[in-house]
């Protein structure tokens, strides 16, 4: 028999996001929206205990995470960086700007720092194309980026997070 | 019904409305080629998602041309389907497909059965003319299905047989764009997801994607074995199937089966279905038991007694309702029947080490493969069944023996494991089970002789069904299902309190075994199982003997070994216990 290991804080969560749902398969996507605004990222376990909750089956649930984009199965970090990479964006340099990132953090896309600090996502359009390249950080926008740019964004947010 | 009149291909014809071209152009013999299109109209299950595009034609006044599989037929419509600019799309469709898949047939084991493969033969694909990305390969199996993702073309009839039609929802289309996969939930391994082993998506895959996981190899090295004594057991379904690979379609051959069987080289060839008979003595008397002590007004006796004979619907059972557990029949399958009684009894008798005699089953299931290595049916670590097989590797291993099957001589099976009665024929097919139990059941329980031994009132198509069957003056009501979506719509009935039955039948395929997923493929042909059921009914009626207590051989093994049915010895060889395998929520207290 399968286990799913949750603590109780978190079945609790969970299973109110559902039911405010009404525990509704077709509101799947809102539960999913709600959960991960939540938690910050949907792990195994959790999807697992949707589709208990809902009565169907998890690779459904699976099948809706894996998807949709904006759905992630790993915890995001406490800046996430989205690089542009619309056609502006990536006309403009936007492709080696998320390579510098790349680099510098030593995370792939989809990936987070292991301090929890960054992720590293890259999205199509922000709708910003007069500021190409575009990279958001957490909710600021850096417009007009060089790739000798990225180093400077890195270390602003790490010498913030050391004040505070 | 509204009729529509349209053209196809030059040839009028008049159709229902809502009717699509592919069906249509059906009713007038004309073939438009399908790879993702699957209609099992007979089990309410229709897989059109319109992805492959194979079946794409010409519509008069229409730019693009036209999916037939989602276009309906429409007044007057004119269709053409083989003009050179349908047949150039469908090449260039195709050739694309083959643009990401491994195309090494030849060494395939779906070489000769595979409709992707047929269908490069069909439309003449003369080279790969693409070259591109491909899907990464990954390979998952469990001791029934194998999964090899890069031959998946997508199609989605397992993910819809899977989720529609058994309601298991083990597959889904995970990701998307080109790195869309079919797999499990979190792609975990077939063996830890919700998967209940029934095949159905092993019988719908056009390619080779999913596949029975073969144990061939085993069958010949044990034949090859000079120290070990190789006995085989035959399912009541496998019989009406073999022929289709040697051109007896939905005919039963027998007695050409077992000849096949001996020249491979198996000691002795006995019958599932004098196993089955067992199980008609076991599961009778325990349907009795419960039945008695519930009409005398005991509540604890479980009712309805359900059927155990399948194990797909066992495990479902155990996966998704696992508070079902205490109403399955306590009986195990004629399979392990066979095997309990073949390790010991047979082996004793024949002097020799239960260890030494290698039982080999045929099923018509890939199921059977893993209930055949549950651990509770081994002594020891040997299994009671050594090796399960399905039919389609059967016909394989024919195949390997340079065997002329359909010129082969009839034998009979021997004894005594190879003695049988019509009930046990027919519990290949849906309701067979249960008419073969009430065939004993009526007896035993009124001593009084059968008035009829057709219950036709038990047999048919439809996915639930029930009849009240009178037993001299105390009505018996018995519900069936075939199909798992049609299981769990029997259930939840019954775990609502609006369904009173005393006995229940379940088999996890639609139609039941004749339609497994591990005999030959029916690619969607419904004629083809209706013939099956046809021939295990004949099968059924041919036979001298109709009820189980009846068989001679049966009457001796209780006479001679087991005392009585349901008895002690019965108890530890023939019975069996459920495990609750559905996952469970364990909270993890809160930090402090």
């Amino acid at each position: 028999m399968e286990k799913i290991c949750l603590s109780e804080r978190r079945i609790d969560e969970i299973k109110t996001i559902c039911r405010t749902h009404h525990n509704d398969p077709g509101e799947l996507i809102n539960i999913l929206h709600d959960t991960q605004n939540k938690l910050g990222y949907l792990p195994k376990q959790v999807q697992e205990l949707i589709a208990l909750e809902l009565g169907i089956p998890a690779s459904r649930v699976y099948g809706v995470v894996s998807f949709y984009s904006f759905f992630t199965m790993t915890p995001k970090g406490k800046y996430p960086i989205s690089v542009c990479m619309g056609t502006a964006c990536y006309v403009r340099g936007g492709e080696k700007v998320l390579d510098e990132f790349k680099r510098l953090l030593n995370i792939d896309v989809g990936g987070t720092t292991p301090d929890g600090l960054f992720s590293l996502d890259s999205l199509r359009c922000v709708g910003a194309c007069g500021l190409a390249p575009v990279v958001m950080v957490g909710p600021r926008v850096y417009g007009r980026l060089k790739v000798a740019d990225v180093k400077r964004i890195i270390d602003e947010v790490t010498a913030h997070e050391q004040e505070i | 019904m509204e009729k529509i009149r349209l053209t196809i291909d030059n040839r009028p014809l008049e159709v229902d409305k809502g009717t699509n071209l592919v069906e249509a152009a059906a009713t007038i013999g004309i073939r438009i080629p399908t790879l993702c299109y699957l209609n099992l109209h007979e089990f309410g299950c229709k897989n059109d998602p319109g992805v492959c595009r194979i079946c794409v034609v010409e519509v008069e006044g229409r730019k693009n041309l036209a999916p037939a599989c989602k276009t309906l037929c429409t007044e007057g419509m004119v269709v053409r389907t083989h003009t050179p600019r349908v047949i150039n799309a469908r090449q260039t469709i195709l050739e694309l497909i083959l643009s990401d898949h491994p195309n090494e047939c030849l060494t395939c084991s779906k070489n000769g059965y595979c409709s992707l493969q047929t269908m490069a033969k069909d439309l003449g694909v003369r080279e790969a003319k693409y070259k591109g990305e491909t899907t990464k390969p990954l390979q998952d199996l469990s001791p029934s299905v194998v999964r090899n993702m890069e031959k998946c073309i997508l199609c989605r009839r397992c993910e819809t047989v899977c989720n529609q039609m058994q309601t298991v929802g083990a597959l889904s289309v995970v990701g998307r764009g080109f790195t869309s996969v079919l797999c499990t939930a979190f792609n975990d391994p077939i063996l830890s997801s919700n998967c209940v082993n029934c095949g159905q998506c092993v019988a719908v895959c056009p390619t080779n994607a999913l596949s029975e996981n073969s144990n061939i190899k085993e069958v010949l090295r044990a034949l090859a074995d000079p120290t070990k004594t190789v006995v085989v057991q035959t399912a009541p379904a496998v019989r009406v199937a073999l022929g289709q690979d040697f051109g007896l379609e939905g005919e039963s051959v027998t007695g050409k089966m077992a000849t096949a069987l001996r020249q491979l080289g198996f000691d002795y060839v006995f019958d599932t279905d004098f196993a089955a008979d067992l199980t008609i003595m076991e599961e009778g008397t325990e349907l009795l038991g419960r039945l008695e002590k519930h009409l005398a007004g005991n509540r604890q006796a479980r009712l309805p007694i359900m059927t155990s004979c399948c194990p797909g619907w066992v495990s479902f059972v155990e996966k998704h309702f696992p508070e079902l557990r205490e109403y399955l029949s306590t009986a195990k399958s004629p399979q392990q029947m066979f095997g309990a009684i073949a390790k010991n009894y047979l082996a004793p008798k024949l002097g020799i080490d239960r260890r030494h005699l290698i039982v080999v089953s045929v099923m018509p299931c890939v199921a059977k493969k893993s209930e055949a290595a549950r651990p509770e049916f081994s002594s020891e670590g040997d299994p009671d069944v050594n090796i399960s097989i399905t039919t389609r590797e059967l016909a394989h291993m024919i195949r390997y023996a340079n065997m002329d099957f359909d010129k082969l001589p009839e034998s009979d099976f021997d004894s005594p494991l190879g003695e049988s009665t019509g009930a046990s024929a027919i519990f290949g097919v849906t309701g067979g089970v249960i008419e073969a139990a009430v065939r004993t059941a009526y007896e035993v329980h009124t001593g009084k002789p059968l008035p009829r031994i057709d219950f036709t009132e038990l047999r048919g198509l439809e996915g639930v069904r029930s009849a009240t069957i009178d037993f001299d003056g105390t009505p018996i009501r018995i519900g069936i299902a075939h199909g798992l979506g049609n299981a769990r719509k029997l259930v939840e009935k019954i775990l609502a309190g609006e369904a009173d039955y005393h006995a229940v039948e379940v088999m996890a395929c639609p139609g039941g075994c004749i339609n497994g997923g591990g005999q030959p493929y029916h690619r969607g042909n419904a004629a083809l199982l209706k013939q099956r059921t046809a021939s295990l009914y004949a099968e059924d009626r041919s036979k001298p003997i109709r009820k189980s207590h009846e068989n001679p051989a049966i009457r001796q093994l209780y006479a001679e070994f087991l005392g009585k049915p349901c008895g002690e010895l019965s108890h530890r060889l023939l019975h069996t216990h459920y495990i609750d395998r559905k996952p469970v929520v364990e909270p993890i207290p809160n930090k402090k």
